[in-house]
């Protein structure tokens, strides 16, 4: 290659003594103001306490509430409380369980899930014991809650979960679940729109007015299967009492009796009379509710959470809260409710007397009130329930009437659960009988019993 | 000299087998000691069960074996309708038709959405109580009023409907590879094969076919693969596993692991589903080596 065609490399500024200094000095204005812009970012001191408390939690609808009251705080305290929204629910139990795993959960959070669970978390030291903070000053916290509320939080002596006995969450709103009705649906069947089903022959006589409207009936988000455990045990404790329900599931009484049978037998009949509407075990409740609040269906099976729910889907739907019709006279009809959702404190957090009284002052009359006006959930704190919208107050009415798998002190299998609620769904599509569906839980009952014994 | 090569050539392999074993390896090995405890994912004790898990899933838990039927059922439907599909629509697109790059472009779509949306388009189009019940009102209109059905939610449809809506969104992959594997075979094939007088049905079977059993079998294996995994679709379009007639291996593992919070149990399931894709992958490898030495 000729010289001349090598192209010529210009040369390096280094090179020349004045162009390395301007190099220099172009570098040190450079430098000067990557810092006096970085010194600018840096958080400056205001004299305030800087402690932040972080919150995991999942209730998409009370995030705008929550932030409020952590401003509200924030300016009382100096405490910054950061409420880290997680949602769907399924997702959210899966960050609480691989950061429990991880040793990493954060000051505050909310556990989905069953006792055994909650039991879990607590016997792996996750969770702060909050009694001796709420029998201060004469139970002076601890009175604030609905018994029922503080009661799911709660592990007895001598439990079955082997947890040291002693109350383990805060509860923040709390819920029941029963029917709601249409009361227009029901004017345009004929029936008094203020007068629902009081018992289950009621219920059918209505469903066989629905077949023949061609309407939808009850709609419920049977496709996630709890929810179908929750109105079977509603009846059982209608039919055969709660001493009964939970002697089968300390595996004394089979679920092959016949007060068992009575209760897959009720879905049975309701499917034949046409209570359920199409489609009800392959629904999500989210669905559920859109049907129902679009005036598509005569009856529901929800939370009271749904108060808030409808009234963001259609603010003029009219409707009214009722308890499941009853099967028997021999109980009394008893519903799922207690503690909607709750609050605890990481036991490893550096934080936690903060956390704690972070909850102490959230579950405060005020607050309580503050949330459940925004949010129309039921609130926890008792004192706090004047203010609420009247539907609200029909789900608050039936407190008493409730019961919930976390308070009874013994837990089924989650298999037999499985079955059992599949069960029912083969009942509904008519593939199996009660009587099967009975058989089939108690052989997986005793599988299970067996292993334990193992 | 020689050591000095070889250790050039473990160090370049170093990073990617790093790599392999932190994220592929390790982590394999973990699921499977898992797989031997009784854990709830949460508790810091473990009980040690050994092949207990293993034993149950094989011998006591029917819901898995429902699960793996209806996993397979899908699979069969895609193995042979879709494919098929594929296949042929491939085979048009090849030769030289008006609009076929439009055709590819709108084959596929379906693949490139989100499993979630497909599902909850069909429930749309499909679904009676919460949907636009899009098929049914066809069925009238066409005058075929008996065989309106409640697809989703029935037991004897759900599987199928699963089946064909999973097929609609899968076929694509399979026409785009099909397309790939065509336009590789020498035009002058058909040209001297044509000259011999060979008819189009001819040409098809005698030079396309034989041509294609490779792509034939990587198709076969992809779709076993992606098809026994599904179960987003499920989750969006029946939203429920419908006592079992929906349900599939990966949500029975997702039940164990979050339903009944049995994380070792959940583990078993999937070392156990892993073997056995493996297994069913390594017989179609097999089949295609011989499919090729005989041709």
């Amino acid at each position: 290659m000729a010289e001349s065609q090598i192209p010529k490399l210009k040369p390096c500024a280094f090179a020349h003594p004045e162009r390395s200094r301007e190099v220099s000095l172009c570098l040190c204005v450079w430098t000067l103001a990557f810092v006096i812009l970085m010194s600018g970012c840096c958080p400056k001191p205001t004299g305030k306490a800087t402690t932040t408390l972080t919150v995991w939690h999942w209730m998409t609808d009370r995030q705008a509430a929550f932030q409020e009251l952590t401003a509200r705080y924030e300016a009382k305290t100096a405490v910054k409380v950061n409420f880290d929204l997680y949602a769907p629910s399924d997702a959210y139990t899966q960050k609480v369980r691989a950061a429990a795993q991880g040793i990493n959960l954060p000051d505050i959070f909310g556990i989905l899930g069953e006792k055994r669970d909650f039991a879990s978390f607590i016997k792996a030291g996750h969770i702060l014991d909050l009694t001796s903070y709420m029998q201060e000053n004469d139970n002076y916290w601890g009175n604030r809650f609905f018994s029922k509320a503080l009661a799911v939080n709660e592990f007895l002596e001598g439990n079955s979960y082997t947890v040291k006995a002693g109350i383990y969450g805060v509860p923040i709103d709390i819920m029941t679940i029963q029917m709601v009705y249409n009361k227009d649906l029901f004017k345009e069947l004929g029936l008094n729109p203020n007068r629902p089903p009081a018992t289950f022959a009621e219920l059918l006589d209505i469903g066989k007015k629905i077949k023949s409207a061609n309407m939808q009936g009850l709609v419920s988000g049977w496709g996630e299967l709890w929810m179908i455990d929750c109105l079977a045990n509603n009846y059982a404790f209608n039919i055969m009492g709660q001493d009964k329900v939970l002697a089968t599931i300390r595996g004394e009484v089979p679920y092959t009796d016949p007060d068992w049978i009575r209760v897959f037998s009720l879905f049975k009949e309701m499917q034949e009379a046409g209570v359920l509407s199409s489609g009800i075990i392959t629904m999500v409740n989210k669905t559920a509710e859109q049907l129902f609040a679009n005036n598509k269906a005569v009856f529901a099976f929800n939370g009271s959470w749904c108060v808030n729910v409808y009234k963001a889907m259609n603010p003029s739907l009219n409707y009214a809260a009722m308890l499941p019709p009853q099967a028997s006279d021999k109980y009394p009809m008893r519903i799922w409710g207690g503690a909607g959702s709750s609050f605890m404190v990481n036991a490893r957090s550096k934080n936690k007397e903060e956390a704690v009284k972070f909850l102490n002052w959230l579950t405060d009359k005020e607050q309580q009130a503050y949330l459940a006006q925004g949010t129309n959930n039921l609130p926890a704190n008792k004192d706090s329930l004047s203010k609420i919208p009247n539907i609200l107050a029909q789900f608050a009415d039936d407190m008493e009437l409730t019961t919930h798998p976390n308070i009874w002190g013994v837990s089924e299998f989650p298999a037999v659960i499985e079955a059992f609620d599949k069960g029912i769904q083969s009942i509904i599509i008519g593939e199996k009988t009660p009587q099967q569906v009975a058989a089939e839980a108690q052989k997986i009952k005793e599988r299970e019993l067996a292993k334990r014994r193992r | 000299m020689k050591i000095k090569s070889t250790l050039e050539n473990y160090i370049f392999v170093l990073p990617a087998v790093t790599i392999f074993t932190i994220f592929y390896i390790i982590p394999f090995i973990w699921v499977f000691q898992l797989g031997l405890y009784d854990w709830d994912g949460i508790l810091p004790t473990k009980v040690f069960v050994g092949l207990g898990n293993f034993k149950e899933i094989i011998f006591q838990d029917p819901s898995w074996w429902q699960a793996m039927r209806n996993a397979g059922y899908i699979t069969l439907i895609a193995l042979t309708l879709q494919n098929a599909l594929a296949f042929l629509l491939a085979w048009a697109c090849d030769r030289e038709i008006r609009l076929k790059n439009f055709y590819r472009v709108i084959f596929f779509i379906p693949p490139v959405l989100s499993e979630i949306v497909v599902g909850m388009a069909w429930r749309f189009i499909i679904n009676d109580i919460d949907g636009a019940n899009i098929i049914n009102r066809t069925l009238i209109n066409i005058g075929l009023p008996q065989l309106v059905h409640s697809w989703i939610s029935d037991p004897k449809t759900a599987l199928t409907t699963v089946a064909l809506v999973h097929s609609w969104k899968g076929f694509g992959w399979g026409f785009l590879i099909f397309l790939a594997g065509l336009q590789t075979i020498p035009r002058e094939l058909y040209e001297a094969a044509h000259v011999d007088g060979a008819n189009a049905w001819q040409l098809f079977r005698k030079i396309t076919i034989p041509l294609m059993i490779p792509v034939i079998v990587l198709v076969a294996i992809l779709t076993v693969l992606g098809t026994m995994q599904a179960f987003v679709l499920i989750i969006s379009l029946v939203q429920s596993e419908l006592a079992g007639h929906t349900s599939v291996p990966v949500l029975r593992i997702l039940a164990s692991m979050r339903g009944s919070s049995r994380f070792g149990y959940a583990c078993a399931q999937g070392i156990s589903f892993g073997v056995i894709l493996v297994v069913i992958s390594f017989i179609q490898y097999r089949f295609s080596r011989r499919a090729r030495q005989i041709q």
